[in-house]
């Protein structure tokens, strides 16, 4: 019974974590940003989900798309307004644009953390599930929304990786990854590809946003958390690939599940970070990394 | 920056810092800093019950003629901010005392600072026993600090006077798991929980503490449904969304009680989507209740001035800046040792009952008096997105409902 509440509830958190994780792994991936303000734009995602599903009534449906559409435009925003004139710039070297873009994102984080935290004050919210109730699941009280945000994380997944092997578009990102150079002399504009990535980034963080929200509750708070998570989980798997991420977030899903369930929900957090030092020192690119 | 801007920001610097100077000597207000923690509902009800008090007593005439000017200053929940902040409130502003923070660790930390720089210190949200513990621990030395808010140890006596005359009496329940979350007020807090609960009639089963980062906490309920309990007692302050959430989203067959502080908030019904439906917290009061003649005046210029109701800190924080200007008033001075002395003489009706604070003999020196002859607190319960009293008896405007999830005990 205990091995089957762990196993329903370690999967829905590790999809949560791989749907989270994702974007923030693809960003890297094609375009070498590691995106410091992740967390944030996940939060805005809650944020405004919340807000227009709670607070203005319109209902979890409206909410959810706004909390989606807000996260796409501040994932546009932080590629127009933060990375691409640091990776623009001449008044910056080449071999330290990756730092600016990293000390940037990191300070466009804590920008949009103290934003949100001036609009909507730092007390947590949830946002509205998109359905209530409880089914049972062999014996197993289980909220339908927990089974709901798995599919859609599942379709949100499957729907990127048809993108990226079944679709033109999809295989110029790939190619982005693999050699930009050699796309640019094919007489492909990058910038767009880039665009077009962070588009992709925008939806995934926005998804993933809203569901964690509805699940584990969202507000400024969370922000740092959200992006350490993500972090541990992308660099555990490995920088830039997206398999590795999935297989890293189940990882650490079900580890923090175990122990928060046979040990302590309070030393939830400690077991896979200690296996990432541990990653780190035996096999420093990751479970899947190339670099 | 060229030479001419540099001097222009210079002499607007000396004109900003000179021109207030030039008023405040022809005014000479008497200043109180308030230090809180305006990013959460609790601080930002600290900040909004000074103002309101001010300008209340400011229109009247202000105190001896001399009018309350604020300085409100954000300690952004750190103790290392609101130390910097209490020290240039004292030193630079001159104020005359300070008033707020709800987090026991911070308000802990600002006590030796009053203490040392003689400074009245009145802290208006925070919990823990030990903030007047310290005081009776070296009277003479600490007698600036005022707990103008009841210890932990009584907020636990009020759950339990509470769930006494309702979840034993009227229910019939007999069981009880206390969850809290880890923090320095919790811990008189389930140590009063363990002491007075089998005295109303509620075994405690068991004892959960968890972190206040804690984010699933189906793990925790799912324990506490396998103990069978009647009620969960709750300690809650920093966390209070996500497992109430989680506690109406799982449908825990288990009435929740006990002190859901977040859940004192008018918008908590909506940051919850109306997951808190039944739930039942002790707070300084509740919507339309009147537990003195001053309460509803106090809700209603409350709402009318910030459009929200009043956290419990905002009760405590217009109380205190009352007293403090009573006692300014009657001690016709300013000085410090003055102001103690007239403080603990106090003696008024405040919006949360009778304010007294207590001598240097009792075990909680200078907190407020516990009792129904002073402040009790009320215990209510959220039905169909209303805060409705249902103790003290003699003030209740409800009895309590709970969900159709819960599993009430068969009436014997």
């Amino acid at each position: 019974m205990l091995a089957l509440q762990i196993l329903i509830d370690g999967f829905a958190i590790s999809t949560l974590f791989a749907l989270g994780a994702l974007g923030f792994t693809l960003i890297f991936g094609v375009s070498g940003v590691l995106n410091l303000a992740h967390g944030g734009l996940l939060v805005i995602a809650a944020m405004i989900a919340w807000y227009v599903g709670t607070s203005l009534g319109y209902g979890a449906d409206w909410g959810a798309l706004a909390g989606l559409a807000a996260c796409v435009a501040a994932a546009l925003l932080t590629y127009l307004g933060v990375v691409r004139p640091i990776e623009r710039s001449r008044a910056i070297p080449a071999r330290e644009r990756e730092l600016f873009v990293l000390t940037a994102t990191l300070l466009w984080g804590v920008m949009i953390e103290e934003a949100l935290s001036y609009a909507f004050t730092n007390s947590p919210v949830t946002v509205k599930p998109l359905i209530g109730g409880t089914i049972d699941l062999f014996g197993v009280s289980t909220p339908i929304n927990e089974l709901l945000i798995a599919a859609i994380a599942w379709l949100a997944m499957g729907g990127l990786w048809l993108l990226v092997n079944r679709t033109r578009i999809g295989k110029r990102l790939l190619a982005a990854s693999i050699n930009p150079r050699g796309l640019t002399l094919l007489g492909f504009e990058l910038g767009t590809i880039y665009l077009i990535v962070w588009l992709v980034y925008g939806a995934l963080a926005g998804i993933a946003g809203v569901l964690l929200g509805s699940f584990l509750g969202s507000g400024s708070g969370y922000i740092p958390g959200l992006t350490g998570s993500a972090f541990t989980i992308v660099v555990l798997g490995g920088l830039g690939s997206v398999s590795g991420t999935l297989i890293a977030a189940y990882i650490v899903g079900y580890i923090e599940t175990v122990t928060a369930y046979l040990i302590s929900p309070s030393l939830r957090d400690v077991p896979a970070l200690i296996l990432l030092v541990v990653v780190l020192y035996v096999r420093p690119q990751g479970l899947l990394g190339r670099r | 920056m060229s030479k001419k801007g540099r001097l222009a920001v210079i002499a607007g610097g000396i004109a900003l810092g000179v021109l207030p100077m030039a008023f405040a000597h022809a005014a000479k207000p008497i200043k109180i800093g308030i230090t809180a923690e305006l990013g959460t509902i609790p601080g930002k009800a600290i900040a909004n019950g000074a103002i309101l008090a001010a300008d209340q007593i400011n229109a009247k005439g202000g105190v001896n003629g001399r009018k309350i000017k604020l300085i409100i200053e954000d300690d952004h929940l750190s103790t290392t901010d609101a130390i910097r902040s209490f020290q240039r409130m004292v030193k630079q502003d001159h104020a005359v005392a300070v008033v707020g923070t709800f987090v026991s660790e911070v308000a802990l930390a600002l006590e030796p600072w009053a203490a040392r720089l003689h400074e009245p210190y009145l802290i208006t949200g925070a919990a823990a026993n030990e903030l007047s513990e310290y005081v009776h621990a070296d009277y003479k030395q600490r007698q600036y600090i005022f707990h103008a808010y009841l210890p932990a140890a009584y907020l636990a006596q009020a759950v339990c006077d509470a769930s006494k005359q309702t979840l034993v009496d009227q229910f019939h329940m007999k069981t009880a798991v206390v969850m809290s979350e880890d923090a320095a007020w919790t811990k008189p807090l389930d140590a009063g929980y363990d002491k007075c609960l089998p005295k109303v009639g509620l075994k405690v089963l068991d004892n959960i503490r968890f972190a206040p980062n804690t984010s699933d906490f189906t793990p925790i309920y799912q324990k506490i449904e396998s103990l069978h309990p009647n009620v969960i007692i709750a300690g809650w302050a920093h966390v209070g969304v996500q497992p109430t959430v989680q506690w109406a989203e799982q449908k825990v067959p288990i009435a929740l009680a006990g002190i859901n502080a977040q859940a004192g908030s008018s918008v908590f019904w909506k940051a919850t989507n109306g997951a808190t439906e039944g739930v039942i917290t002790g707070s300084t009061s509740a919507p339309g209740v009147a537990i003195t003649p001053k309460t509803l005046p106090f809700t209603d210029a409350y709402q009318k001035k910030f459009g929200i109701s009043p956290a419990y800190t905002g009760y405590s924080t217009y109380d205190a800046i009352y007293a403090l200007a009573d006692a300014i008033g009657r001690a016709k001075s300013t000085k410090p040792l003055a102001i103690v002395d007239a403080l603990d003489k106090t003696n008024m009706i405040g919006t949360q009952g009778r304010l007294v604070f207590q001598g240097p003999k009792s075990k909680f020196t200078h907190a407020l008096k516990y009792g129904p002859k002073y402040v009790t607190g009320v215990a209510f319960q959220w039905q169909k997105g209303v805060q409705k009293c249902i103790w003290p008896l003699n003030l209740a405007n409800a009895k309590p409902v709970f969900p159709s999830f819960v599993k009430l005990p068969a009436k014997s």
